[in-house]
């Protein structure tokens, strides 16, 4: 098999700009109205940040892009996400091909027990992709692509365990791009890191929205101003603002916006 | 007397009082073992174990029992452990929470608490008399398998449960299906503790008497099974025979057997002790 048909496992589809939009979102646990309605359209190649104080919503909401809110007991969907114009949750969509078109990552850097290599060439191995050469290429190009492979080239069959938490999440990351998104959920990312390692994968970030979009869950008011291009402010389970990030951060429109980004609450 | 004392005294008390109901269980233990020990260690050599029964004490050996017990074992496992690790996964992976798998929980929990005795009156009717198996290796390890199911089950969803979530998580969001997930990370990931409930069981199951008696499994069998359907002793039958005779020779072969039987089960626990810390390790 040669290479290019192996690529040819990762629908081609994946690779245009795709716009994300949502319609008229509510979304319950059980009896409780997590989203109250919700319309919004992310823009493709950009770095959304969702702000908000906790319990908001914002988790929930950005969940809903890969449907990984599908195994909480008593979730509940009204409205309609879209991605390029079709609906991700029609019940003919096969939620796998689409979790491999939008990645995620998480909180806590969550890596397999398993090797370095292995953790990356997760996704890749998941979709039947055998080949060694091409295994190895991909892991390395990964690894290089989170500025992880000057770090890690010694032992790549080192348990990913035993990397400190910030290696760990662009590990998470890299793990992520692997399997070749094109859009990139991250659910505060950042904040079970050090100071240190949060400005480096807010680098990351910065350098991953040429390529890919990008939505950011984050607590950290500087972060949503350094790394987004737009930023959506949420308030109990409502979007009350969302605007560039520019916009939001120097002239909001609504005095819960300019509250929350001034600390007065939340 | 003032207050500080008094609470000082107090502990005190009670530390001795826990350290003498600690030490009871194994001060018991120790003695029964020492005994035995004294009584049966004199009677093991090679032949004890390679002997076949025999009416004279001094030439009987424990060959068919021992072998009775092996066969007893391999089978109880081959049949238990594919039921309870799938009835497992799919009950903590699959069911919907809800009525009907509160039931099911509740009831396998009931399960592990039937005394063996009612397992070999199941056995006696279900496997030797409708299917026909007799009083046959397969019988008493389709009984035994019975016996320990619950036990493999709730070990194994333990196990699972422990799992982080996050692990699962991450597998999803890499487009694994489920049965990915199950076979790719949780079942790796709960090897370990899976393995320690399965030895547990098994090493009760090696020790059990009461379901094989029922179903007939004879206390004197001349040689040893060389296929399922063939009749079988076990370890404890063959000791309760022995210590049933009125012959002081026969005492001495039990104490013996007993010796074998217990060394059986402290390396079947011994086994799980280490791999339950082996795995606790790997994600601590």
């Amino acid at each position: 098999m040669s290479k290019t048909e192996k690529e040819g496992v990762i629908d081609p589809a994946i690779k245009r700009k795709q716009k994300l939009e949502a319609k008229n979102i509510r979304v319950f646990y059980d009896d409780f109205e997590a989203i109250k309605g919700i319309d919004m359209t992310i823009k493709a190649n950009k770095v959304t940040a969702f702000i908000g104080p906790s319990g908001c919503g914002k988790s929930t909401f950005l969940r809903l892009f890969n449907r990984m809110n599908d195994y909480v007991d008593g979730f509940r969907l009204e409205g309609e996400i879209s991605i390029d114009g079709k609906n991700i949750y029609k019940k003919k969509v096969n939620v796998e091909q689409l979790r491999k078109q939008v990645g995620m990552v998480f909180q806590k850097p969550n890596p397999f027990p398993k090797s370095i290599f292995e953790n990356v060439a997760y996704g890749l191995r998941i979709q039947g992709i055998k080949d060694k050469a091409f295994l190895q290429e991909k892991v390395v190009d990964s690894l290089k692509q989170v500025a992880l492979w000057d770090e890690v080239k010694d032992d790549l069959n080192k348990n990913a365990l035993t990397l400190s938490g910030g290696q760990q999440q662009r590990l998470c990351i890299a793990r992520t791009l692997a399997v070749e998104p094109s859009i990139i959920l991250m659910d505060e990312p950042t904040s079970a890191l050090d100071p240190i390692s949060t400005s480096k994968i807010e680098e990351l970030i910065f350098e991953l929205k040429n390529k890919y979009t990008i939505i950011i869950v984050t607590h950290n008011m500087q972060q949503a101003g350094r790394v987004s291009d737009y930023t959506a402010f949420f308030y109990l389970g409502e979007l009350i603002e969302y605007d560039s990030t520019k916009k939001i951060f120097t002239n909001p429109a609504k005095k819960q916006t300019e509250n929350y980004i001034t600390g007065r609450f939340g | 007397m003032n207050n500080i004392t008094k609470n000082r005294v107090k502990d005190n008390l009670f530390r001795f009082w826990g350290i003498a109901c600690t030490l009871l269980g194994l001060v018991l233990l120790s003695i029964f073992i020492g005994s035995i020990l004294i009584d049966g260690l004199q009677r093991i050599d090679w032949s004890f174990i390679t002997s076949l029964p025999s009416r004279k004490a001094e030439r009987a050996g424990i060959f068919t029992a021992l072998m009775g017990s092996v066969w007893i074992l391999v089978l109880t496992t081959i049949i238990a452990l594919p039921v309870g690790i799938a009835a497992a996964i799919y009950l903590e992976e699959y069911a919907k929470k809800g009525r009907l798998s509160n039931l099911l929980e509740i009831n396998i929990s009931n399960l592990a608490g039937v005394p063996s005795i009612i397992y070999g009156l199941l056995g006696l009717e279900v496997f030797v008399r409708i299917m026909q198996m007799g009083a046959s290796v397969l019988a008493g390890s389709f009984t035994l398998a019975l016996l320990i199911l619950p036990i493999v089950i709730v070990s194994t969803r333990e196990a699972i449960k422990a799992v982080p979530k996050s692990l699962r998580d991450a597998s999803f969001a890499l487009g694994a299906s489920k049965w990915q997930t199950i076979s790719m990370q949780l079942l790796p990931a709960s090897f370990g503790g899976i393995l320690t409930g399965v030895i547990l069981a098994l090493s009760r199951a090696v020790g059990e008497t009461a379901p094989l008696i029922v179903i007939g499994a004879l206390a004197y069998v001349p040689f040893a099974p060389s296929s399922p359907m063939d009749e079988f002793s076990v370890m404890p039958i063959q000791i309760f025979n022995w210590i049933s005779r009125p012959q002081q020779g026969f005492e001495v072969n039990a104490a013996a057997a007993i010796i074998i039987l217990l060394l059986i089960t402290f390396v079947m626990n011994g086994i799980a002790v280490y791999y339950r810390n082996r795995w606790q390790k790997k994600f601590k």
